[in-house]
């Protein structure tokens, strides 16, 4: 196993979440040690957690700390080679070949410029400047998922018209999942692992106040309170992070804009409530929750 | 501590969860033991984020990993209650994996005994087949042609296809001097869809329930995968029971999983049961869903209803079947059969076994509600 202690300068857990809050994202302690011992072990992280929690947001701070381009591989059902991996640029390749006479030298078609890179194949050969994202890999197939077990084993694909594609060096992978269905036991074996948490009141209450811009702390405490509340109703979509700071920012603006505290509230629900089933579930007990809140 | 001593003391933590039950591959202890060696050894909380890392424990089973851990390299007291279930689960479900001793059944073949197997085969083979094992025959042969299917991960070339197969065609092309002769085309291989048949066994079910369960057989012999569960007081998976060869065996293999024969309903609770444990629920999403009830329910209809809603969301089709539908004259009277009605693309007849065969088989042909 192949162990690099310092990536860009950062050599600890508590380096990589001060580097990480400096890019704007709060990593718990668990994090910081899966994303650094991931990072330092050349495996991919696997971060599952509810929708909303920031699992992509870790991946985008991530590739910023480590001053790479993160390519993002949306995964969804039906997902095929030809969107992940590569595909050849077929017209071209007839352009050059059309072009082609007994005076010139013969076209290779198979060179780099009739490639068209899909994320996977573009980490693979510039490990060095890439993030990959493989994200909500619970909604592909199990047949995509088998496939992608090989690619994370060996970090190597085939291209049957040139062979072999290697990674020199190990790149940095970031898989994310919903948990709407189990991964196979294999995937996460190879995965460094993490569970990320709703945060806690007060953490989320620092994100808020670090992500919004010109929220009062005491807004920032009630919308954290309503929504801890909300995460514990039995709705169909909980509010995510997300949401939270966004419905501190829409309610302060309302706000501004001359409406009352428990009012404006209740005005920008719409941006944490966006199922109509689940508003129609709380009904008016949303006034006594925002009440309780402190709002 | 020398360093070998050390290590074997790691290597028994993982020793330990697997013990527990916790499945830890060699290749992650390396890596355990590679980010202890990283973090340096110092705090009891380093080791212990990196365990959780590397070793990939479940987020339900975080406490009781936690506990281990402690027991370990703490001492502290071992968590022999954690591991058991607490008596008042609000969840009552039971899964048909195998959790000891495979069952007494046999698929078939035995090793001794076999002049008795035969004889007994013979028996068998006296009583006329019934209408009911002709259909069900029927059933199972017809299935591979007509189950619901769904578009597949691979491409085949096909004459028809939607797509052109430029890498087919360039190939091709080669060989001809870069002229394309002929157009290729190919599509996505089509696959089976996974059909989920829930079986409403209580007791307003009662003289249904063994037909139910010869059909649940039949479609899980026909079909690339089907998945059975019941439903009474509690739901219980039995497709892996069903999945034995013969008839019989299988039936009674299911039977004894089966706890809450012909007892009350609370379909609300059964269903939200299912949809709470993300394995079952993965089972419906994409699939064919066939309930068969008479949705006479005891529990809180609304609840009936919120779950029936989740569930049409997760399944591709959603198809209630019930007796009472026999009447034609029928209409869903029931306060929660009347409040899921909306959520489903098919309220039909579950009177006869040839009328439930009909639904499944149609479920390919409509288009949705």
């Amino acid at each position: 196993m192949e162990i690099r202690r310092r990536i860009v300068g950062i050599g600890s857990p508590r380096e990589l979440e001060d580097a990480l809050r400096a890019a704007y994202y709060l990593a718990d302690e668990g994090l910081s040690t899966a994303a650094y011992l991931a990072l330092a072990l050349g495996k991919p992280l696997l971060l599952e957690g509810a929708p909303g929690v920031g699992k992509t947001e870790a991946a985008k701070a991530i590739a910023g700390v480590l001053g790479r381009r993160l390519l993002r591989l949306q995964c969804y059902e039906g997902i095929d080679a030809a969107a992940a991996l590569y595909e050849w640029n077929f017209p071209r390749q007839m352009l050059a070949l059309r072009q082609e006479n007994a005076q010139t030298d013969p076209v290779d078609i198979y060179r780099d410029e009739f490639l068209i890179e899909r994320p996977m194949l573009a980490c693979l050969r510039h490990p060095e400047e890439n993030v990959l994202l493989i994200d909500e890999i619970d909604r592909s197939d199990h047949e995509f998922e088998a496939f992608l077990l090989e690619f994370l084993s060996d970090f190597q694909i085939s291209i049957p018209e040139r062979g072999a594609v290697r990674a020199y060096e190990r790149p940095a992978v970031i898989l994310t999942s919903n948990r709407t269905r189990e991964l196979h036991e294999a995937l996460r074996r190879r995965c460094v692992y993490h569970w990320i948490e709703y945060p806690s009141p007060e953490r989320e209450m620092r994100i808020i106040m670090m992500r919004a811009s010109g929220v009062a702390e005491k807004a920032a405490r009630a919308v954290v309170a309503a929504v801890g509340r909300l995460r514990r109703e039995p709705l169909a979509k909980h509010p995510g992070i997300a949401e939270a700071v966004e419905w501190a920012e829409a309610a302060t603006l309302l706000n501004e804009q001359g409406a009352r505290w428990p009012e404006a509230f209740r005005r920008s629900l719409g941006v944490v409530l966006k199922d109509e089933d689940d508003l129609a579930y709380l009904g008016p007990r949303i006034d006594t929750i925002l009440a309780e809140a402190g709002a | 501590m020398d360093e070998t001593s050390a290590i074997a003391h790691f290597i028994g933590f993982t020793a330990l969860l697997r013990r527990a039950g916790f499945a830890v591959a060699p290749e992650q202890s390396m890596a355990w033991l590679a980010g202890i060696e990283l973090l340096g050894p110092q705090g009891i909380n380093d080791m212990r984020r990196a365990a959780r890392a590397t070793l990939a424990p479940a987020p339900e089973r975080i406490f009781e990993f936690d506990a281990l851990f402690d027991q370990h390299f703490l001492g502290a007291t071992p968590p022999a209650l954690i591991a058991e279930p607490s008596l008042d689960e609000p969840l009552r479900a039971a899964d048909d994996l195998p959790a000891g001793p495979e069952p007494i059944f046999g698929d078939e073949s035995h090793e001794s005994g076999e002049k008795a197997t035969r004889a007994e085969r013979l028996a068998a083979r006296r009583f006329a087949l019934s209408d009911e094992a002709l259909l069900l025959r029927q059933f199972t042969r017809a299935l591979p042609l007509h189950a619901p299917r769904r578009r597949g991960y691979r491409w085949r070339t096909a004459r028809g296809g939607a797509a052109t197969d430029a890498r087919r065609m360039f190939r091709d092309a080669m060989r001809n001097a870069g002229e394309f002769v002929k157009l290729r085309r190919r599509k996505r291989r089509s696959r089976q869809r996974r059909i989920v048949l829930i079986i409403d066994v209580s007791g307003s079910m009662k003289e249904r329930t063994q037909s139910h369960l010869a059909l649940a057989h039949a479609l899980t012999h026909g079909a690339d995968w089907a998945e059975t569960f019941t439903m009474g007081t509690r739901l219980t998976r039995i497709t892996r029971a069903l999945r034995l060869r013969q008839r019989e065996q299988a039936l009674g293999a299911a039977s004894m999983l089966v706890a809450d024969w012909d007892g009350g309903t609370r379909i609300g609770d059964a269903l939200s049961a299912f949809l709470a444990i993300p394995r079952f629920a993965a089972l419906a999403r994409g699939a064919a869903l066939v309930l068969l009830s008479d949705g006479l329910e005891f529990g809180d209809p609304s609840e009936m209803a919120e779950a029936v809603a989740r569930l049409s969301r997760l399944a591709w089709r959603l198809v209630w079947l019930t007796p009472l539908a026999a009447d034609p004259r029928f209409e869903p009277r029931t306060a929660g059969l009347a409040a899921a009605r909306p959520f489903l693309d098919r309220l039909g007849d579950g009177g006869s076994l040839a009328s439930i065969c009909d639904h499944v088989l149609a479920l390919a042909r409509e288009k949705a509600a």
